[in-house]
């Protein structure tokens, strides 16, 4: 029988916890999601013995234990809920004053807690030398210094969490003093918990009423709900009655809440421990580390915004340039599946399923991958070293006046901020955004920038019928996307996102050197999970949309007109099947063939309904059917018009041809053609970004939101547009 | 020896924070970070757009927005530039 222990790492951002992780899990490790939340849940294995497992669960990294952000309730529900035999606690050496408030609420709950002194290494470096015997005394706790980047102290670490989870004592909370005041109510209120055990079969009742005094969201909502299922209301609305005299008597004595008077005894507790000799420095504190010498630079008036664009310009040149050839690999490698069973299957229904639908469908899915990989790992490189928070710290003034964070300009660069991005990383990378209203924002507009799969249909249209000044246009329609996609941001948090901005109190970490193990890892995990999460969807989305465009297909009776004129042309060419001539025939019979099937579609079908409403922003049928199609794929919509204008030829070669036709058809004209690239530029996302969005908003709704919100856009923009340009007379 | 509130303070200039004056989200946010009264700060140096602004607080660097600096009092010792 395998013994299993739950250990879970908890610590502050930045103290090194997914490098702990990582290196005691090793690749044995699954991410997962919490329940109900985006949050991400990591779990892997470390073996102790050969009959002893622990079970490695690395926590959220918080600042704190209170309800203020997701990632705080999942840590503390985690602790509260699966009672993990042991918690080992990270934090900075280098920064222990400040990593010890997390720590003081974890002995405050109570839970069996090793204290990891990390990067020991770098404090010693700085001078620093900490009594690690003298905090294991005043704490009560056990304290291990390690190195988790070099594996310094790491087994002694374990050995002791090991021998704190076999020990497998009770919890066992302390009680700090909060000043008179708070010490007599929370006595009370402690003891009005106990009598009535309200709640206590979850949480230590001292610890409860602590929650109370703070004011705690989650606390005080899960009170109220369980005095009213047992019949203890009078007892919950005593609680806060009680907090609410409390501070009442602080306000009017000191000035002051509870919550902030609870925050300064926990640091004045932290201080005195500090003080009594545990930490020593041989230099100055304020001597000026290297990392302070590089901010001078990288953050410098001058210098930081010309280093912070070649840093993006770097990002997204790596991102898009090394990804394309493993992206032509995979092109290669499916065009040569296609053919394959293009040569060994009759033309028919399932032909086209396994051509169009599922390689077309797999394809697409796969196609982003090495984008996704690339893209993650130039990101893995910024967020580990350090350097993305000073892009944040640069970029916030700017961001903030639209509602924004200075976090949201990377994902913004990756969907399209310079016109050949892609919106799929574009979302994903919004992942770096802890403020949640802002990574919404961002992530719902980040799809209005120029991706690389508008880009060919944008210069067809350019090409068309703004010949002459193509960059021009070009360079506009980059500065645009901007505007629209700052402007729409700042609507959302005026309207359904609304609400104050989140504070911006943030670290600026050490600059590191990031680990090639923490970058491979942190890479395949997220490439992995795209893969396998949206993956499965999109197949079954492309596949809806193939069979929207295929059925019905023709009747019998077309059918057989169409080969009848077929076996026609053969004959009159007396069956040389080499004849060029022929060929061009029997091409624009399929052209036309195709055509007709497409009109039959459900999609053609609905491209002529949606004429109805769409002749407004000067959209023909043929115009809507390729629309439609785009939505599987921006690429899509050349290839569509293609088959819908009749071309013989469909795909690449056709752009050529389907420009001419473009500039030659009677209702085309310029006019059109800008209504056209507007609304193409900010219609729905394709699917693979809803589908991204609904991953990472964890709801279907956002998704669908951003599909009607963006088409409904992107329709009124361009029928104002289309509309006030024919008044001014300016379609000739 | 006077006091002010922290946005007011010049690069390099150091001071011990005397009053933290926000309450709720904000409050908990700021002081879970270490900004609490008798903790020491220095300006470390402002954005390229002067806001937010970098402080070195217990041997870390922390970032605020101007008018979150706005509700921290600070007592600072004779300029020092």
């Amino acid at each position: 029988m395998i013994d299993v222990i739950k250990l879970a790492l908890a610590g502050n951002p930045n103290a090194g916890k997914t490098t702990l992780f990582n290196s005691l899990t090793g690749s044995r490790q699954h991410v997962g999601n919490y329940p109900g939340v985006t949050v991400e849940k990591k779990e892997g294995f470390y073996r102790v013995s050969p009959d002893q497992q622990v079970r490695v669960v690395d926590l959220p990294g918080t600042y704190s234990l209170t309800a203020y952000s997701v990632e705080e309730v999942v840590a503390r529900d985690f602790l509260i809920h699966e009672q993990p035999e042991v918690v080992i606690n990270i934090t900075d050496a280098a920064n222990l004053e400040r990593h010890l408030y997390l720590t003081c609420q974890f002995l405050e709950l109570g839970v069996p807690v090793v204290i990891a002194l990390n990067m020991i290494d770098v404090a010693r470096d700085r001078g620093i030398s900490i009594d690690v015997e003298k905090l294991s005394r005043l704490l009560d706790v056990p304290v291990v210094p390690i190195s988790a980047r070099s594996g310094e102290g790491v087994e002694a670490l374990m050995q002791e969490a090991m021998t704190v989870a076999s020990a497998g004592r009770e919890w066992q909370e302390i009680r700090l003093s909060y000043g008179d005041d708070l010490d007599s109510a929370l006595l009370e209120m402690t003891n009005l918990i106990s009598a009535n055990s309200f709640l206590t079969d979850i949480y230590p009742a001292r610890w409860l009423a602590l929650k109370y005094l703070e004011s705690d969201s989650q606390i005080v909502e899960k009170g109220r709900e369980f005095a009213e299922l047992s019949g203890l209301r009078s007892v919950g609305e005593q609680l806060e009655k009680m907090v609410a005299v409390v501070s009442n008597h602080l306000q009017v004595t000191l000035e002051t809440v509870p919550e902030a008077l609870i925050a300064d005894h926990r640091y004045g507790y932290i201080k005195s421990i500090i003080r009594q000799g545990v930490v020593s420095r041989s230099h100055d504190e304020e001597r000026i580390y290297a990392s302070d010498r590089i901010d001078r630079v990288v953050t410098n008036r001058v210098m930081g915004p010309l280093i912070m664009l070649a840093v993006l310009l770097g990002l997204y040149q790596f991102t898009f340039t090394y990804s394309a050839l493993p992206v032509a690999w995979l092109e290669i490698g499916f065009g040569w599946l296609t053919r394959v069973i293009e040569h060994s299957l009759p033309p028919g229904h399932l032909r086209s399923l396994l051509t169009s639908g599922i390689i077309g469908g797999v394809g697409g899915v796969l196609g982003f991958v090495p984008l996704i990989m690339f893209m993650f790992f130039g990101i893995a490189i910024l967020e580990d070293s350090g350097y993305l928070a000073r892009v944040a710290f640069m970029m916030d003034r700017i961001f903030r006046i639209f509602g924004l964070h200075g976090s949201s300009v990377m994902p913004f660069i990756l969907s399209g901020g310079i016109a050949g991005g892609c919106a799929v990383p574009g979302v994903m990378a919004t992942r770096t955004l802890r403020s949640p209203k802002e990574r919404m924002a961002t992530l719902l507009t980040a799809p209005f920038m120029n991706c690389g799969a508008k880009l060919p249909v944008l210069a067809l249209l350019i090409g068309t019928f703004f010949a002459g000044n193509q960059a021009g246009m070009m360079f506009m329609l980059t500065m645009l996307s901007w505007v629209v996609a700052l402007l729409v941001a700042k609507l959302l948090r005026v309207t359904v996102l609304r609400g104050e901005p989140t504070p911006f109190v943030m670290e600026l970490p050490t600059y590191r050197l990031p680990t090639f193990k923490g970058l491979a890892i942190h890479t395949w995990e997220k490439t992995w999970q795209y893969v396998r999460k949206a993956g499965t969807v999109i197949l079954g989305v492309s596949i809806l949309l193939w069979a929207t465009m295929t059925f019905p297909g023709l009747s019998t009776e077309e059918e057989y007109l169409f080969d009848q004129q077929r076996q026609q042309m053969q004959a009159e060419y007396g069956g040389v099947v080499g004849s060029v001539a022929l060929q061009e025939k029997l091409a624009r019979l399929d052209g036309a063939r195709a055509e007709q099937a497409l009109q039959h579609s459900v999609a053609g079908r609905l491209g002529r309904l949606l004429e109805g409403i769409t002749w407004m922003a000067g959209f023909d049928w043929r115009t809507n059917i390729a629309l439609v199609g785009g939505v599987a794929a921006k690429e899509i919509v050349i290839s569509t018009l293609g088959t819908a204008y009749s071309l013989g030829a469909v795909g690449q070669e056709a752009d050529d041809s389907l420009s001419k036709t473009l500039a030659m058809a009677p209702n085309w004209n310029r006019v059109k053609a800008l209504s056209l690239i507007l609304f193409i530029m900010f219609y729905s996302p394709c699917f693979v970004t809803v589908v991204c969005i609904v991953r990472e908003t964890g709801s279907w709704k956002w998704g669908a939101f951003s599909i009607v919100f963006n088409t409904t856009f992107a329709f009124l923009l361009a029928t104002v547009i289309y509309q006030v340009s024919l008044a001014l007379g300016l379609a000739g | 020896m006077s006091r002010m509130m922290l946005r007011k303070m010049l690069k390099n200039q150091s001071g011990t924070i005397t009053a933290v004056k926000v309450a709720g989200e904000l409050g908990r946010r700021i002081r879970e970070m270490g900004l609490v009264p008798g903790t020491k700060v220095t300006i470390q140096g402002r954005a390229p757009l002067y806001d937010p602004v970098a402080l070195r607080v217990m041997g870390g660097t922390l970032t605020l927005r101007n008018n979150e600096a706005d509700l921290i009092e600070v007592e600072v010792e004779e300029s020092s530039e």
